[in-house]
């Protein structure tokens, strides 16, 4: 084995830059880049569950779909097990493919509907080259993993037939079934009901925990990454904002837009601050970023560099900020 | 002013499908006091979106209503002819849908769409609808040279606020928003909240906010009512609901509900099972199956919604046991040792 | 609740269901009639026809048998003014309007499925360059391109196929690729290639499926067109001489002059044959797409 300490995923300066509008617009000058990913950063530890925290269009999908090359960087590299993903191909494509899962959030679309949960299940294996009598074994053992109970009543079922939890779990013994070293699971328990999501999410913190998985959580929610990853990485327009223990973040939050997310996050409990939060109103424009910091025209504090100067991505303390009013700290810090 | 606004009265809803019928709300009672908020929470198919369209009888064309009363402002609307609920609609029931964009039509600005409203439904003059157009875009806090866009050119929270302004025009008594901030980012799903709640207490309107999310229910509810398979488990003043649960089904979702409050290792309680088929529901309380207290009798006869507490009403055979089931169901073992 | 979906059906049974046909629609279903009564015809053309369509007959009195009006002499339908059986040309002509029609739409429907399934899966410079040749078909003349292409390769009822199949793959692989647009952006397509299937496994397994019910509607539609066209040419002289088809049968009416002898018997019944399937045929297409597209109508 490799030395534990060091990263499984190794993301460097990654870019996903789409073009929008045709070669006509971009004659006429209208056409604009979207950086769905700009120049993000991270590195993810053996075991580690990180969770990617954003608004919609932050990027956050996009990172995931990098990170199991079901899009292509744009510029920057990854690297799984320090061997760069960009350029796999044929069999060390198919082996990442094995050792790289996903979680899908709509479990419902994740499912081919004229596949039965069984067909479903063999894809990977026969991906993997096993033979059609010897996938029985594999798929019982992945639904019991995910605790699906009698696994052997849903084998011949089709999705529509099964709830959404079921299918949920389904959905994930899918992603394991191969056993993976490394899961990215995009939103899973968004579509389902509350009174069962706690169950998926059980499911999900028992079986890392088991098979020692790394992981990446994609959600909008911080008390959902809270309750899955112990660190958390928080996106705005792109870009990294602040990377740090969830903890952390959730009790003390630096970057100006982790305070307004944090504060924004609504709780059921019934006395509970509904003071404004520390944001200015409008919504991001992935279109029309602003110049410098992306976050500038929403934050409370921003000053003049805010505009002219891009933040880089700091260690402040135990954690990594990007935002102009932590450098001096950082400066400071640097000098002890 | 104070009394009761609208008062749902034994409401049943039912819905032909293929040769048989669903009951989709099967005897749903509830108040709306005036100037308050009330949150109706349930999971999806707990019946509560069609609780809020029968409540302006705009309802899907295999639904019907089958029984019960809606007592608004003392007159029953669900019995006056169509022409008359016709009037009521806008004026003084309005409606905020989940999707503005859905609810917006896409060719025409919105400065249109409002005068439309204004003029046919409240007969304001060109003059006095725009005059008006501007105060609405101003209560909702959207600058009036917006009014001239089109849907398309506002954001998805921003287009909330249009819908908002929408369902304000004609100064209703009551707003029923189906699910206002589901689709919203947390930030601007606050931000609608804040918006929504200052201007319910600024013009002393009576809002249902449908949501099957409970702290948003907490963050702006004056009053909760959760339902579940079609029917009201549980409904009372927000914080006695949710600190005080008394039906096991509200225990649960406070259990399976993330807090970002609470403390860290807390671990999360699934309710184990999936809500009834409601083509054919359970004989007796709709949660004994899925409840870890139930007994013989549970499955045998419907619970009643009882008064526990002034305002405060359960539909439980094991109401008055609320205290101790309550400590009971803190624990995670409670609710894995029933399935 | 009987679970129907638990029993799996043979492949052949599956692949007929996968094909959809609209058995509860009665234009659809007269449609389906028609076709199976000239399907039938054209197998057995030999035995259901009395004579060799192309054989110059003569009545027992050895006298031309030509110009006879319909049960003369036995000739159910009359003979030309060549002398040959009506009928027999009828039934023979059956046979190379459904082989036209058939070959014609199968190879618009092939076509048009590898060009869209192609163009939606692969997207890029792929899509550019397909749809860009579909949008030179699409400007393509198409009775003077099927006239010219059969004239310049020689007059043969396959170069008419080639020449229609050429045209009209443009709009199937138009409809085929915006379907593929929408399933490839499904997230089991993403689960299949996480879970290592290749693009043409994906291809075949979970998008072509679910476009098979499309490409057989745009088939059928080229049924019709492909028939209309062969009738269309022969009548105008560029069909193939060695074939009998109804098209053919026109336009030896038309120039035999049967308008002005009122040989009604001669040009009506292709004319009532060309009629029959190719309505018999938009039909099935409507009964198709009530079936596919169930908002549209009804």
């Amino acid at each position: 084995m490799l030395d534990s300490n060091e990263p499984l995923v190794s993301v460097r300066e990654v870019q996903l830059h789409y073009r929008v509008g045709g070669a006509l617009s971009a004659l006429r000058g209208r056409s604009s880049v979207v950086k769905a990913v700009d120049r993000v950063s991270f590195e993810i530890r053996r075991g580690e569950s990180v969770g990617l925290l954003g608004e919609s269009g932050c990027g956050k999908t996009s990172m995931g779909r990098l990170l199991l090359k079901l899009e292509e960087a744009t510029g920057g590299e990854i690297s799984f097990a320090g061997e760069a993903i960009a350029g796999l191909k044929g069999a060390a494509l198919k082996r990442y493919r094995a050792k790289a899962q996903l979680i899908f959030q709509n479990p419902f679309d994740a499912v081919n509907p004229r596949f039965t949960i069984r067909a479903a299940l063999s894809e990977p294996l026969e991906n993997a080259g096993i033979p059609v009598r010897e996938r029985e074994g594999p798929i019982i053992e992945a639904l019991e993993l995910v605790r699906l109970p009698q696994p052997q009543q849903f084998l011949d079922r089709y999705p529509h037939q099964l709830s959404g939890g079921q299918l949920q779990r389904v959905v994930m013994a899918r992603a394991l079934i191969l056993q993976p070293a490394f899961v990215v699971a995009d939103e899973p328990v968004s579509m389902l009901d509350v009174s069962v999501r706690a169950g998926v999410l059980n499911v999900f913190r028992d079986v890392r925990d088991r098979l020692g998985l790394t992981a990446i959580y994609i959600s909008h929610d911080l008390a959902l990454v809270r309750y899955v990853c112990e660190r958390t990485i928080v996106m705005y327009l792109g870009r990294i904002m602040e990377d740090g223990s969830t903890e952390d973040i959730v009790h003390e939050p630096l970057h100006p837009y982790t305070k307004a997310l944090v504060a924004a996050v609504p709780v059921p409990q019934p006395d509970q601050s509904h003071d404004p939060l520390p944001i200015g109103r409008g919504a991001p424009d992935p279109r029309n970023p602003p110049s410098g910091c992306v976050f500038r025209d929403r934050c409370p504090y921003a000053f003049e560099r805010c505009a002219s100067q891009v933040p880089r991505l700091r260690r402040v303390g135990t954690r990594n900020v990007a935002c102009h009013l932590f450098e001096e700290t950082a400066l400071s810090s640097g000098r002890q | 002013m104070s009394g009761t606004l609208l008062s749902v009265r034994d409401l049943k809803v039912s819905y032909s499908v293929g040769d048989g019928k669903v009951d989709a709300v099967d005897g749903a009672s509830f108040d709306v006091p005036r100037g308050s908020i009330v949150g109706l929470v349930g999971e999806s198919g707990c019946g509560k979106t069609t609780v809020a369209r029968a409540l302006t009888r705009v309802i899907a064309d295999n639904a019907t209503i089958t029984g019960g009363q809606i007592l608004f402002d003392g007159a029953d609307i669900a019995a006056i002819p169509e022409r008359q609920m016709n009037a009521l609609r806008w004026r003084d029931i309005a409606f905020i849908p989940q999707s503005a964009m859905n609810s917006l039509d896409p060719v025409y600005t919105v400065e249109s769409q409002l005068h439309e409203v204004l003029r046919r439904r409240g007969g304001m003059s060109a003059r006095i609808a725009r005059a008006r157009a501007e105060e609405l875009f101003k209560m909702v806090g959207i600058e009036k040279n917006r009014l001239r866009d089109y849907p398309h050119q506002f954001s998805g929270g921003m287009r909330q606020r249009v819908a908002i302004a929408l369902a304000l025009a004609l100064n209703p008594k009551l707003v029923i928003a189906d699910e206002p901030v589901t689709a919203l980012d947390v930030i601007v799903q606050r931000q609608i909240l804040d918006q929504l709640r200052g201007l319910q207490a600024m013009l002393g309107i009576s809002v249902i906010l449908v949501t099957h999310d409970i702290s948003v229910v907490a963050y702006v509810c004056d009053k909760t009512v959760v339902m579940y398979a079609g029917r009201i488990a549980e409904a009372g003043p927000m914080d006695a609901v949710l600190t005080r649960p008394s039906h096991p089904y509200t225990m649960g979702l406070r259990n399976a509900f993330p807090d970002l409050k609470g403390a860290a290792s807390g671990t999360l309680t699934p309710i184990e099972g999936a809500p009834p088929n409601l083509a054919s529901p359970p004989p007796g309380c709709r949660f004994a199956p899925r409840c870890p207290f139930a007994m013989e009798i549970c499955s045998k006869s419907q619970p009643s919604l009882r008064e526990m507490s002034p305002g405060h009403a359960v539909a439980c055979h094991r109401a008055d046991e609320a205290p101790v089931l309550r400590e009971l169901a803190a624990k995670t073992e409670t609710w894995l040792a029933e399935v | 609740m009987p679970d129907v979906a638990l029993s799996r059906p043979g492949l052949p049974a599956r692949m007929f269901r996968s094909l959809h046909l609209p058995l509860n629609d009665r234009f659809a279903l007269f449609g389906l009639a028609v076709y199976a009564v000239f399907v039938l015809t054209a197998i057995f053309a030999d035995q259901i026809a009395p004579y060799d369509p192309t054989e110059i007959l003569y009545t027992p009195e050895y006298d031309l048998a030509a110009d006879l009006r319909p049960g003369e002499d036995g000739f159910i339908l009359g003979t030309t003014s060549l002398g040959r059986d009506i009928f027999s040309q009828i039934v023979h002509g059956t046979r190379s309007a459904l082989l036209i029609g058939i070959t014609a739409a199968f190879m618009v429907a092939l076509i048009g499925s590898i060009v869209g399934l192609v163009s939606g899966y692969f997207g890029g410079w792929i899509d550019a360059i397909l749809m860009r040749l579909a949008d030179i078909a699409f400007g393509i003349p198409f009775l003077p391109f099927v006239v010219v292409l059969a004239a310049f390769l020689e007059p043969s009822i396959w170069n008419v196929v080639i020449a229609m199949a050429l045209v009209l793959w443009r709009d199937t692989a138009r409809v085929i690729r915006s379907q593929v647009l929408t399933l490839r952006a499904r997230s089991y397509v993403d689960a299949a290639r996480v879970s290592g299937s290749s693009d043409l496994k994906i291809i075949m397994r979970h998008i072509a499926p679910n476009i098979l019910p499309l490409s057989f509607l745009y088939g059928s539609i080229a049924i019709g067109w492909a028939i209309l066209t062969e009738a269309s040419i022969s009548f105008l002289g560029f069909g193939d001489p060695q074939s009998i088809s109804w098209g053919y049968m026109l336009q030896d009416a038309f120039a035999s002059q049967a308008l002005a002898k009122q040989a009604y018997y001669w040009f009506v019944p292709p004319g009532i044959c060309i009629i029959l399937v190719v309505s018999a045929g938009f039909f099935i297409t409507r009964g198709y797409e009530n079936l596919l597209f169930p908002k549209l109508g009804r």
